[in-house]
């Protein structure tokens, strides 16, 4: 019997999950053929929540669909599309359809997605989110109601250890950890100093970090990455070691660059694990663990 | 104060095109100050309105008054036996005026001129930018005095988002991240320990829209 998520998290020395994103639509034998792949391989697999405001098929049904394929699903949940009744009734949802972890997170803002007009909802933010979740754990709702049946989730939060400036992040990260947090994922690392120097300052005692793997798949992600995404940095080595190869060859190196820094990150001991992104090409996910090996 | 912007002139003559007999009346208070609805706009609304009428052939009286406010009904006498002459009102008042003026005159209908915006402050001649939402409970007290629930662009209470970048916001990279701002001044002034516990939920219920409130009934509460 494989390990759940919250196992993995506390027995095993290194942990992984990766990233698939469900379909703009009800074709879902991609989803399926991915999570075919990467069941077994990985340690839970983390289902994005109208992932940059893009409306997509829902995180619940999806994870239940990873579930009933026998992966181990981590339920991505944003404060963007629900308020506190919603957040709650799918968390109750989620529990009875066998879902275990959820990942609390503020949700991009709906003006950067595809729905732009939409009315964008934040009635909590993923700190009071973490909470709602112990809250639910404990047997009561954000009133103070009974709840006739309790789940109990393994919840986790979102960190971006190259926010500029820092101090407030940390603030946050604190908060996360106050409100209930136990696993982390952070925004994409390519720099190795940076995380050092963000694991310093945060001294993350008790609690699982997953360091953020991004798949690079050409130079100009690289570019895109660093001018579009808040808190990633992509060092011009990287991006210049991209370049250097033949565009037929670029994907293999990403890979390479990925399972480098897996393996950093893994010997030096520096996370707990790695949380692999590799958007659009998840069934690279593999290639990268055997090549970090 | 509060903030609006003129419409589009198509969409105001849109409005009025059917009426022959047309009064606008403007505001003289938020609207005069934000240059959008008080004497000077006023002027120059009905100026445009009057030659698109001649240019388009149609033929329609427009005449013009300002009002000191259209938010409070003693400034509305001068309108009582005016507002008969006319087919329709063109108002230049804020959302809450334009319908203020409808309640007082049910029998002529009442048009907007100006599309409300929000209460804010003027930044530079000509700037104007919003600062309270009129949320029903202040928290100024603990953030600095910069609003979370205004000033970031998801009302965030614990903290920036993922998308704060640089001091920015990933809504608007012209704008403030909030959170950042509330950190440093909180730092500048050695009171960070204001946001360091978790703040709970905002609690809607303190402000059920349409709000109301009463001098008397909250003496007697």
């Amino acid at each position: 019997m494989a390990l759940t998520f919250r196992e993995a998290c506390s027995t095993k020395s290194f942990v992984v999950t990766a990233e698939v994103g469900p379909p703009k639509g009800t074709n879902v034998a991609h989803l399926m053929e991915l999570v075919s792949k990467l069941r077994g391989t990985v340690d839970g697999i983390n289902v994005t929540d109208n992932q940059s405001a893009v409306m997509k098929l829902s995180s619940l049904a999806a994870c239940r669909l990873v579930l009933e394929a026998g992966g181990e699903p981590i339920l991505q949940l944003t404060c963007r599309d629900r308020n506190r009744l919603a957040l709650q009734s799918d968390l109750l949802a989620a529990w009875v359809l066998g879902i275990r972890n959820v990942l609390c997170l503020t949700g991009d803002h709906v003006r950067i997605g595809d729905h732009p007009a939409a009315k964008p909802v934040f009635d909590l933010d993923s700190v009071q989110l973490l909470q709602l979740v112990g809250r639910l754990n404990a047997g009561q709702d954000l009133a103070g109601n009974s709840l006739d049946g309790a789940p109990n989730f393994f919840a986790g939060a979102a960190v971006t250890p190259g926010a500029d400036p820092l101090e407030p992040q940390l603030l946050k990260f604190r908060k996360k950890i106050v409100a209930g947090a136990k696993f982390f994922q952070t925004q994409a690392v390519f720099d190795l100093d940076e995380l050092k120097r963000f694991l310093d300052r945060a001294q993350p005692d008790g609690v699982t970090i997953l360091a953020g793997i991004v798949l690079l798949v050409s130079p100009r992600m690289a570019q895109f990455l660093n001018e579009n995404i808040p808190g990633v940095f992509v060092p011009d080595r990287l991006i210049d070691r991209l370049a250097s190869v033949p565009k037929e060859k670029r994907l293999n190196e990403g890979i390479r660059i990925a399972a480098e820094l897996v393996r950093a990150i893994r010997d030096q001991g520096l996370c707990q694990g790695v949380h692999i992104m590799a958007i659009g090409r998840e069934e690279k996910v593999l290639e990268i663990l055997h090549a970090a090996e | 104060m509060i903030v609006a912007r003129r419409k589009p002139l198509e969409e105001i003559e849109a409005n009025i095109q059917g009426f022959s007999r047309l009064l606008v009346v403007g505001c003289g208070t938020c609207m005069a100050v934000c240059q959008a609805g008080g004497e000077k706009e006023v002027e120059i609304l009905a100026t445009q309105l009057r030659m698109r009428a001649r240019l388009t052939g149609r033929k329609q009286k427009i005449d013009e008054i300002v009002l000191p406010r259209q938010c409070d009904r003693e400034f509305f006498e001068p309108l009582d036996g005016l507002v008969g002459n006319y087919g329709a009102i063109l108002s230049t008042a804020c959302g809450a005026g334009v319908q203020f003026l409808a309640e007082r005159f049910e029998e002529v209908p009442i048009f907007p001129a100006l599309d409300t915006l929000f209460i804010g402050v003027t930044e530079a001649p000509g700037v104007w930018a919003e600062r309270c939402s009129a949320c029903g409970k202040c928290l100024l007290d603990m953030t600095g005095g910069i609003c979370p629930v205004t000033m970031c662009a998801k009302g965030l209470l614990n903290g920036p988002c993922g998308g704060t970048n640089r001091g920015k916001c990933e809504v608007d990279p012209q704008k403030d991240c909030a959170w950042t701002r509330i950190y440093r001044r909180l730092e500048r002034l050695g009171r960070l320990r204001l946001i360091e516990q978790i703040t709970p939920p905002r609690d809607h219920s303190v402000l059920v829209r349409p709000g109301r409130y009463s001098l008397q009934s909250a003496a007697e509460e």
